[in-house]
């Protein structure tokens, strides 16, 4: 099957995701546009290079309905032969985009195509979009949907994270990520953004907060434990579901959890011939992706069943894998998926994640591979895995391998 | 036109007053007759140009319309689910015709047609399907009396408000209350119906067919608010409103959690209150036609209207009473002991309106029911419940004493002194000798046989077994239990007595454990043999919280203690001799009791560890003992293994004759040991099941779990007879 090669990868900087952020003011389309446009400007595209553009969003309504990409494709000046596609699939969304792009690549349905995402969660708000069927009793009843944030504090249960575990994965998250910001180490991804007059708005995450420690985070009010013990009382329909917990454990908080924050991520990728028609130079290949479904109640355990069958597909071991990065939604997916997998967590989130810098739920996926791409390069590795847990109870991965 | 089930006055403006007044029945129901008649009715006000409006009511004192006939939706003989679905649309598109006059929607909004004014003139209690007719009306006038409960109480008989309930409630109070209103059945009174928009107008008692008229005739064209241009749902309905879907998700959550998902007429309700909230009436309306189809169909609203309503109310009514025996006039209780068990008897007896003399040892100890009674009294009279008249009233009917002299007068004595044959006996003998020569002598036991207490009486026939449930002012079931030589008159006077305290009462055979305390016991003894194997204890008590029962087996048992079921234990082995059946928990009961002082909640702990501010959590002691299993069972085969404990001990029991009819069997589960309600109790889910799947079931268990799952062989005939224990199962 042809190869699909990562020919470039290039994010805005995440802005907090309030009616304060700095990104707020920027509309959405034009979050989308400036860093589809600077895809062009980076590689020397006209316009027309590029077939067609997969782009995740989780709340694709409002401003970011109606296809969100096909407007951004316009807005950025890609030629109006460049067709969009606008993908959901919850926090996997700009992975899978990722993947749909490769996906055409390696079927020979296009030559050269960007996925990506974007969420500018300050201005279309989580939940934008209803609850759609898992606000249905029909389907309540049959699976016992809790929030996500009662499921993370359900795996910290299960699996034994005390509140201290999942807060020192926290610190140590905002430590790798400032000292990745002051090592530079995203110069080469960064599209600072821009306002209507073109002066620079946000250059940087702006959501992290470096001096972090646990006793800042020792704080911090368990933030699910109302609506899990009290009104309506999560908890109790989580534990009809796992029946072996007798009492939850409320770790998670805003500190050890995703930031909600502005962002937009793209991905270039291309066949062998694209690149040698246009002039670009592959930095990677995209060695195996997979999507699968898990149990939905605890939700987030997803990423070690997709990481375990891109491997599989890939025919690799784990021991073949040099970094890995697994969106940090909550502290404990990220702890339960170094237990189950074995992973140390020097090679996991080297340069911290979503706890520190935030998580643009459409954007994130395409975002972290580009990361991870980033970091490959830096420290002269050659292979990486990209995984993200999924609400609903999903898991996406996407295994890459540099080209040197 | 005229009609058996109402009248139909017409006046000079023109208004047609609908007095509805079913024959026979001592309250307004939607029986067959009246399900036939009504629709004429309505065809009838459509079409006849001289009535120009109409206002109806009740022609009965005991109120508007208590709903349907429970009786009648029993007996349902639809074969097929579009034969069911017609016959509950019935009800439904008669009122909706009412309600827009015959006309279409369409029509209504765009104010092309208007439909008849109707109002409703509430003097007394709507419920179910008598609220849903005011419902249905424009307009809703209610007496001013705190007394009158309107309400939709389906969803306990598992069934749901059919006759657009799930749809006009939430419509005019918005989904939140209108939700609650529904899903939990409880009922407001006229304030706060008015309150949350579910009436209209509260006028003085005896005004409001006069009010009602005054409406008609004041708005001659009418629709309903969901028929006008521009209705918003209040509060907020859809898929897309930021308010309504916090509750859709809420309300699931909360659903889940009080009914565990067990329940089907609350997912029901839920899917008609989220689906309904989304669509134009006419459509929402069939949509709830449509679950309450699946909810009549299905074997769990059966099962819940046989034994929680037909059944429990023919219990209370006395259906046990031997006929014949004129009936009893108590007046005056004489209770003995004023223990626990004495002093609760002591209040529902005073609760009941009767006078109590309660005696023990000495006036301290006596005292000590007056002081029970106090508290409780004092309890509702610091929350409003009672007046502190009623309460002074109330403690003025107990009389503590110590001298058996006072009981000289009384009509009926319960005993509940020490669980002791020589106490009792004593008792027995000094009561004797004061009371009335006709006077029935009760024994409240949960362990010894009546029959040999009664060799200590004089008057054997007159002896009669009484087991209440502690706390007695709380547990709803009485067991009483005949003696081989107890008389019809014994057994007349106690369940007089137990209509006056409003208990269930069942009647059963003389045998050790009596009935409930048979099945209990093998219950809990399942549950701390997986203790013992290794099964998660959390496990246990999730898997039987989530089949339904109110709390898991190991709490039960640290209430009761280890220590009693160390003691039964004993003397049971004792007593037995060889003939002593291994229960395979005695290790465990020795570990528990004897070694590591976990002896029950009572003594500081058990299964559980206690804390001060009254939370507990299991022990984590247990597990150095009993280490977890490295394979744990799947919750379904836990589940499996603690229902299907207590249906194997029902069945035998019933196979014994110690209950003689499942009704009974039925009651005194779900009453006296909190046994699933959803089932219809331990008979009626064997039925469910299918006897010859549960014999199969059953033997399969025991091959697995050993000889106590094996069931009688009389349910091995009824499977092989291919009969089920109820007629229409």
């Amino acid at each position: 099957m042809t190869e699909a090669y990562i020919y470039d990868a290039v994010r805005s900087p995440r802005g907090k995701g309030r009616s304060d952020g700095s990104l707020h003011e920027v509309t959405a389309l034009d979050l989308a546009a400036q860093v589809l446009g600077s895809v062009n400007d980076r590689n020397g595209l006209e316009g027309h290079e590029v077939e067609d553009v997969a782009f995740g969003c989780v709340s694709p309504v409002g401003e970011q309905g109606a296809v969100i990409s096909r407007s951004a494709v316009l807005k950025a000046g890609y030629s109006e032969t460049t067709s969009a596609i606008q993908v959901n699939r919850f926090c996997g969304s700009g992975l899978e985009a990722v993947n749909i792009a490769a996906a055409k690549v390696k079927a020979g349905e296009t030559d050269l195509a960007v996925g990506g995402g974007i969420e500018s969660m300050s201005r279309v708000p989580m939940g934008s979009d209803g609850m759609g069927g898992m606000a249905d009793p029909t389907l309540v009843f049959q699976e016992y949907f809790i929030p996500q944030g009662i499921s993370a504090d359900l795996i910290a249960t299960k699996y034994g994270y005390s509140r201290d575990d999942v807060d020192a994965y926290a610190v140590e998250s905002q430590k790798r990520a400032a000292k990745a910001w002051d090592e530079k180490r995203f110069a080469k991804s960064i599209l600072p953004i821009r306002d209507v007059i073109g002066e620079v708005l946000l250059d940087h995450d702006e959501l992290m907060r470096p001096e972090t420690d646990m006793q800042s985070l020792g704080a911090l009010n368990p933030a699910f434990q109302g609506m899990g013990e009290q009104m309506p009382g999560f908890n109790d329909v989580a534990i009809l579901k796992h029946p072996d917990v007798e009492k939850m454990n409320h770790v998670h908080h805003a500190g050890n959890s995703s930031g909600i924050v502005d962002g937009s991520a793209a991905v270039l990728l291309g066949n062998e011939l694209a690149g040698e028609k246009y002039g670009l130079k592959p930095r990677a290949r995209i060695v195996s992706m997979a999507a699968i479904g898990s149990e939905p109640t605890i939700m987030l355990t997803g990423p070690e069943f997709a990481a375990k069958k891109a491997l599989e597909r890939a025919g690799m071991d784990k021991s073949d894998i040099d970094v890995w990065e697994l969106n940090e939604a909550f502290a404990a997916v990220v702890l339960r998926f170094m237990e189950a997998m074995d992973v140390d967590h020097s090679d996991m989130n080297v340069n911290g994640g979503a706890i520190a810098m935030g998580h643009p739920l459409g954007a994130t996926g395409a975002m972290i591979l580009g990361t991870v791409l980033d970091e490959l390069e830096r420290s002269n590795k050659q292979t990486a895995l990209s995984t993200l847990c999924i609400g609903g109870g999903m898991g996406i991965a996407t295994i890459i391998e540099r080209v040197n | 036109m005229t009609y058996e089930t109402l009248t139909v006055d017409i006046d000079s403006d023109g208004i047609a007053l609908v007095t509805i007044d079913v024959p026979g029945k001592p309250m307004n129901v939607w029986d067959d007759a009246l399900m036939a008649e009504f629709p004429k009715f309505v065809d009838e006000l459509n079409s006849n140009d001289d009535i120009k409006g109409a206002v109806i009511a009740s022609g009965k004192k005991s109120g508007f319309l208590a709903g349907a006939d429970l009786n009648m939706l029993g007996s349902s003989e639809a074969q097929t689910m579009k034969e069911a679905f017609d016959m509950a649309w019935g009800l439904n598109a008669t009122l909706r015709r009412m309600e827009t006059g015959g006309h279409s929607a369409k029509d209504l909004i765009k104010g092309k047609a208007h439909a008849k004014p109707v109002a409703c003139a509430l003097e007394g209690l709507a419920l179910g399907g008598g609220l849903e007719l005011a419902l249905a009306c424009h307009y809703r006038v209610c007496a001013d009396s705190p007394k009158i409960q309107l309400g939709c109480p389906e969803v306990q008989v598992g069934l749901l408000p059919g006759g657009g309930g799930t749809q006009r409630i939430p419509r005019l109070t918005g989904l939140q209350a209108g939700g609650m209103m529904v899903m939990t059945g409880q009922p407001t009174n006229p304030k706060g119906a008015l309150a949350q928009g579910l009436v209209n107008e509260v006028v003085p008692a005896g005004t409001t067919i006069e009010k009602a008229k005054a409406w008609v005739k004041a708005n001659p064209k009418t629709a309903a608010p969901w028929d006008k241009k521009g209705f918003k749902f209040p509060g907020g309905a859809g898929s897309m409103d930021p308010r309504a879907v916090p509750l859709y998700m809420g309300s699931s959550a909360i659903a889940l959690k009080q009914s565990k998902g067990n329940y089907e007429a609350v997912k029901a309700i839920l899917s008609c209150l989220y689906e309904g909230s989304m669509l134009p009436m006419d459509t929402a309306l069939r949509v709830e036609s449509k679950y309450f189809t699946k909810l009549l169909s299905g074997p769990q609203s059966k099962n819940m209207i046989r034994t929680l309503f037909i059944n429990k109310q023919a219990a209370d009514k006395g259906a046990a009473r031997p006929e014949g025996v004129p009936a009893s006039d108590i007046k005056t209780v004489g209770v003995l002991g004023a223990g626990l068990m004495g002093s609760g008897i002591t209040h529902v007896t005073a609760k009941g309106g009767m006078n109590v003399i309660v005696l023990d040892r000495n006036m301290e100890e006596a005292q000590k029911a007056i002081d029970y009674s106090q508290k409780i009294v004092d309890k509702g009279v610091k929350r409003g419940k009672m007046s502190q008249e009623k309460a002074d009233a109330f403690m003025a009917r107990i009389t503590p004493t110590d001298n058996y002299e006072d009981l000289k007068n009384v009509d009926l004595i319960i005993e509940a002194v020490f669980e002791r044959p020589d106490v009792k006996a004593d008792v027995i003998k000094k009561t004797e000798a004061v009371i009335g020569k006709d006077i029935v002598f009760a024994s409240n036991t949960s362990t010894l046989p009546i029959t040999g207490l009664a060799k200590n009486s004089e008057r054997p026939d007159q002896f009669i077994g009484m087991h209440f449930f502690s706390p007695v002012e709380k547990m709803p079931l009485l067991e009483i239990i005949p003696g081989d030589e107890t008389g019809d008159k014994a057994l007349a006077v106690a369940l007089d007595y137990n209509s006056k305290i409003r208990k269930t009462p069942i009647v059963v055979k003389d045998v050790r454990g009596f009935y409930t305390n048979r099945v209990f016991p093998p219950y809990a003894n399942e549950a701390m043999l997986m203790v013992a194997e290794g099964v998660n204890p959390a496990l246990i008590e999730n898997a039987a919280v989530a089949m339904g029962m109110p709390i898991g087996p190991l709490a039960i048992v640290d209430e009761t203690t280890l220590q009693l079921g160390y003691d039964i234990m004993t003397s049971t082995k004792e007593e037995m001799g060889d003939a002593y059946v291994s229960s395979g928990t005695e290790d465990l009961m020795e570990l528990m009791v004897k070694k590591i002082d976990r002896r029950g909640r009572r003594f500081g702990g058990g299964f559980y560890e206690y804390s001060d501010d009254g939370s507990k959590k299991l022990w984590p002691g247990l597990s150095e003992h009993f280490p977890l299993a490295e394979e744990q069972p799947d919750v379904e085969e836990v589940k499996q293994r603690l229902m299907y404990i207590q249906l194997i001990a029902t069945a035998q029991c019933f196979h014994e004759g110690v209950v003689s009819d499942p009704q009974s069997a039925d009651l005194g589960a779900i009453f006296g040991w909190g046994f699933a309600p959803w089932t219809g109790g331990p008979m009626s889910h064997i039925d469910t099941i299918g006897v010859d799947n549960f014999v199969r079931t059953a033997d399969n268990m025991a091959q697995k779990y050993g000889e106590r799952f094996k069931p009688p062989m009389s349910f091995r005939e009824k499977a092989d007879a291919g009969e089920s224990f109820y007629k229409a199962a």
